[in-house]
């Protein structure tokens, strides 16, 4: 971008260039404190890039303490897809010593370092950076003024941004008065002033690292876009599916889900219950279901264990409910506020006997609405628990995309209370499950029951070999039916060659940016990503042959056999020997060259048989 | 409980009275002589009394002997896993609320696994009938010790006599805040009637413990309560507000502290309603209100009006 400077000689270096840099893609990491409302302004580079048709993804980190302690914001906007928030920063806003020395390996040789000179001192002989200091601090109280200290330095730092990247002010002033303007007004006369302050800071030293952000506009559907975290685009999933009805308990990061719908459904004429505990709240949403509303409910790792006695009876009893589960470190408290993908195995076979029930799992932000609507679709056309695995990383990163065609995907709710017939069974031995809720009139005259116990074809309680025999596998039956009725997944990149790259969950777009390295470098490689996790959808395995190498990219440990949890059910499933793990475990998204690497590893390997099998 | 109020329900027919033999499923598992079957009896008739539409009760049960219940009841229902079928049950009445939701257990499910959930759900004051049918003895499992055994009561896991101090039932229900709370014995059937009755009548969460003997693995558990066996079946005289010298020393339904005096007398202690409070909302209608009022400041948009103005704003 711009070659390594000293630090604080302003102007002496500012020959080096003459107009400013042209870029296509940013990435920009803001490192400070939880307090420091860093998130406020990632979040308003990335609603702005989302204004401007530019495509954009954010990461974060999150303390779990209760307050305060260091945290960061990544941002990364640019023109094409944006499938990652980026392996290293271009620049690096660094707050505190701190955020300097944690984050500095984070800033890609000749990046720059913009830090607060008021709290910051850089290593005056490291020359691979650009670094330039301003003292936001100082600058904020100056230009804020009053009794709010430093209340504004994230403001100030947005306005530097906007000068150094040029970016559309009015956009972001209205974006600021959108935020603020609900409160007080001189929280939004104190915000632009803050802005202005730094937009306008007259130091010589920033004017070096000036760059034209030259980020085309992309190809749109003709919707606006909107700019949204996964969790957010999961809870709208679900109201355009018609769920009006959900229960839950606090966990993070699952928590900002239940508190959308608490806040959301009244409004649908709908509710939300806090439950006591996990194991009430999936009753409780088992209760909204037997009543005739779809229902959700959900959590994060522990939670799902919680829940796993009451979904062993929406199988048994067959009732729909949606299940999310917003995957973290674990196992037990493990790493709350960092990702993982190690819930997998406890989703598709956590509880009791035999218990089949749906697994998806979206890819990215936008996916998370998509997914709400198919795992609604699932529950009620096949009378079955669907768990949505989700994790860390997509629920708080922020995404733009196209806004769904909402009057086209809009689901109507409520329950079905027609009269049944006289023919009408719950269970019949041949056919989908059907249930009646209450208030709906039997014609039988027998009224049916809903039973953890193994019953007949009206629901009573049989202790017959041979029924629970047939109603297993009638269990079994309806999801192998439906995995038959899945969609192909089509592999992206090279439809044969080296090496396929597979992937569920947030893993998709690292994995998508390593495909397009490795076949830059010359390697026949593909992407296959999986949306439905169990039942599996059909064709893999005559996909999978068409590779040398399958390689299953996940973040979730492998295991005492060598194998990550999807590839150890692929290898289980298709007996195919050249599916093997790419995993990882250290509670951050997958770095696209972590992908590469370990691309690299197995291709040696496998080289290294060929010459001597 | 509420009237019907969906629209979507079909226009009520004129149908016959609700009889015992509509309401007769499958032939009780019980073991001759439980108690359970005169609780059963009396369900059927506070159900005939009631005469609600056959379709819109709902009979749910947890586990252990006595939350084989709704088996043997020809409405819809079922039978959930221990210890939370009244969340679940709590989920049915807030889901819908032209539905009547009673829920039956033991002791086990209601004081021991399924502590936690009586104590909130009654506490929310969510809408249903709840029905322990307390035997102080684990029967489906073959007698262990249950939450309400007396101290020294030998079972399969306290041979040598139970050492846990017992849950008393009446204070722990008043305690969780349940808005009507009674109790009877299964071998006064019109009692158990007459409380099933009002319990079902009344807004709100209402319990009702039943003292249901287990012949089998804790026979005479209630004899003290029971006038045949030479107990007493003291009854619990309610105030009458007539203004009487005597009616002062009646007890007064409304009346918590009262009632916790009540539930402190020694075994087998007092039988009848203990309190009753109808003032406080239940959380059936204070949803409903929160839908109303969000409705007012939507001016009842439509589904997707809405969600299209949240997508607006995150634009």
């Amino acid at each position: 971008m711009v070659s390594p400077n000293h630090p604080d000689t302003p102007g002496e270096a500012a020959a080096v260039s003459g107009a400013p840099r042209s870029l296509h893609d940013v990435v920009i990491r803001l490192a400070g404190n939880s307090q420091d409302g860093i998130q406020t302004i990632g979040g308003f580079l990335a609603r702005l890039a989302g204004r401007s048709d530019q495509d954009v993804m954010t990461y974060m980190t999150i303390p779990s303490t209760i307050s305060g302690g260091p945290s960061i914001f990544q941002v990364r906007m640019g023109t094409g897809d944006i499938l990652s928030a980026g392996d290293s920063a271009d620049f690096l806003v660094a707050f505190y010593q701190h955020s300097y020395e944690s984050h500095l390996h984070s800033l890609r040789p000749g990046g720059v370092l913009l830090y607060d000179a008021a709290h910051v001192a850089p290593n005056p002989d490291d020359k691979r950076f650009t670094a330039v200091g301003v003292p936001i601090t100082t600058a904020t109280i100056e230009a804020v003024g009053g009794a709010g200290k430093d209340k504004g330095k994230n403001i100030f730092v947005l306005g530097l941004l906007a000068r150094i990247f040029g970016l559309e002010v009015a956009k972001l002033a209205a974006l600021i008065k959108e935020r603020f303007g609900g409160r007080t007004e001189d929280l939004v006369r104190n915000a632009l002033l803050a802005f202005d302050a730094g937009y306008g800071w007259p130091g010589e030293s920033i004017r070096d690292i000036f760059c034209r952000f030259d980020a085309a506009p992309r190809a749109t559907s003709g919707r606006p876009q909107v700019t949204m975290d996964g969790n957010t685009a999961l809870t709208y999933g679900l109201l355009a599916a018609g769920v009006r009805h959900g229960a839950g308990y606090p966990i993070t990061p699952w928590s900002s889900i239940m508190e959308m719908l608490r806040t959301e459904l009244p409004k649908y004429g709908g509710l939300f219950v806090q439950a006591e505990d996990e194991l009430a709240a999936i009753s409780y949403a088992l209760g909204f279901s037997y009543a005739g509303h779809l229902a959700v409910t959900g959590s994060s790792g522990p939670g799902l264990s919680l829940k796993m006695e009451a979904l062993g009876w929406a199988v048994m009893a067959e009732m729909p409910l949606i299940v999310i589960n917003v995957q973290r470190g674990g196992p037990s408290t493990g790493m709350p506020t960092n990702v993982e993908q190690s819930d997998l195995l406890q989703a598709i076979y956590g509880s009791h006997g035999d218990a089949p029930r749906v697994v998806l799992a979206p890819k990215n932000v936008e996916d998370c609405f998509h997914v709400a609507l198919e795992a609604a679709r699932i529950a009620r056309a096949c009378s079955t628990p669907v768990i949505i695995l989700t994790d860390q990383a997509l629920a708080t990163r922020i995404e733009a995309f196209d806004e769904p065609d909402l009057p086209a995907l809009m689901v109507a709710p409520g329950p079905d209370l027609a009269a049944r017939g006289a023919d009408f069974k719950p269970y019949p031995l041949s056919g989908l499950t059907r249930h009646a809720p209450p208030g709906a009139r039997i014609g039988t005259g027998i009224y049916p029951t809903v039973s953890g116990l193994e019953h007949d074809e009206v629901g009573h309680p049989t202790g017959n070999p041979a029924l629970h025999q047939k109603m297993t596998a009638r269990r079994r039956e309806k999801l192998k039916q439906l995995g038959d009725t899945l969609p192909v997944p089509a592999v992206f990149g090279d439809e044969a060659g080296d090496v396929l790259l597979v992937g569920w969950g947030s893993t998709y777009g690292p994995a998508r940016e390593a495909l397009g390295r490795l076949r830059a470098d010359g390697m026949r490689a593909g992407q296959l990503h999986l949306t439905h996790l169990h039942p599996l959808p059909p064709q893999l395995d005559a996909i999978f042959a068409r590779f040398r190498l399958v390689l299953v990219v996940e973040m979730n440990d492998e295991g005492l056999y060598g194998y990550g949890q999807l590839a150890s059910l692929l290898r289980a499933r298709y007996a195919q020997p050249h599916i093997r793990s790419i995993t990882k475990t250290d509670g951050l998204t997958f770095r696209v060259g972590e992908i590469v690497d370990g691309v690299t590893r197995h291709a040696a390997y496998g080289a290294l048989r060929d010459v001597h099998p | 409980m509420s009237a019907p109020s969906l629209s979507s329900a079909p226009a009520a027919a004129p149908r016959a009275p609700l009889t015992k033999k509509l309401l007769t499923a499958d032939h009780p598992t019980w073991c001759p002589g439980c108690g359970d079957f005169a609780v059963l009896a009396a369900f059927y008739r506070v159900l005939e009394k009631l005469d609600y539409p056959q379709e819109s009760i709902v009979t749910m049960a947890g586990i252990g002997c006595s939350s084989r219940f709704p088996y043997f009841v020809n409405t819809h229902g079922g039978h959930f896993i221990h210890g939370r079928s009244l969340p679940f049950s709590a989920g049915v009445s807030l889901g819908r609320d032209d539905l009547h939701v009673f829920v039956f257990g033991g002791d086990g499910d209601g004081f021991s696994i399924g502590g936690n959930h009586l104590d909130h759900v009654a506490r929310k004051n969510i809408d249903l009938t709840y029905v322990i049918m307390d035997n102080s003895v684990y029967g489906l499992t073959k007698k262990q010790t249950s939450p309400t055994s007396p101290l020294g009561f030998k079972t399969k896991t306290d041979p040598t006599g139970a050492i846990d101090h017992p849950v008393n039932p009446m204070r722990k229900l008043l305690a969780s805040g349940a808005t009507f709370v009674a109790r009877s014995h299964a071998t006064q059937v019109n009692h158990m009637i007459e409380m099933m009755t009002r319990a079902a009548r009344h807004r709100g969460f209402s319990v009702v413990e039943i003292l249901s003997e287990c012949v089998e693995f804790f026979p005479g558990a209630f004899d003290a309560g029971n006038p045949r066996k030479g107990g007493a079946f003291t009854l619990i005289e309610e105030r009458k507000h007539d203004g009487s010298p005597e009616d002062a020393a009646r007890h007064d339904v409304a009346d918590e502290a009262a009632a916790f005096r009540l539930a402190s007398l020694a075994w087998p202690g007092a039988f009848g309603v203990f309190y009753e409070n109808n003032e406080r909302p239940t959380k059936n209608a204070l949803e409903a209100g929160l839908v109303a009022r969000a409705r007012e400041r939507t001016k009842g948009a439509t589904d997707l009006a809405l969600l299209q103005a949240a997508f607006a704003r995150l634009r």
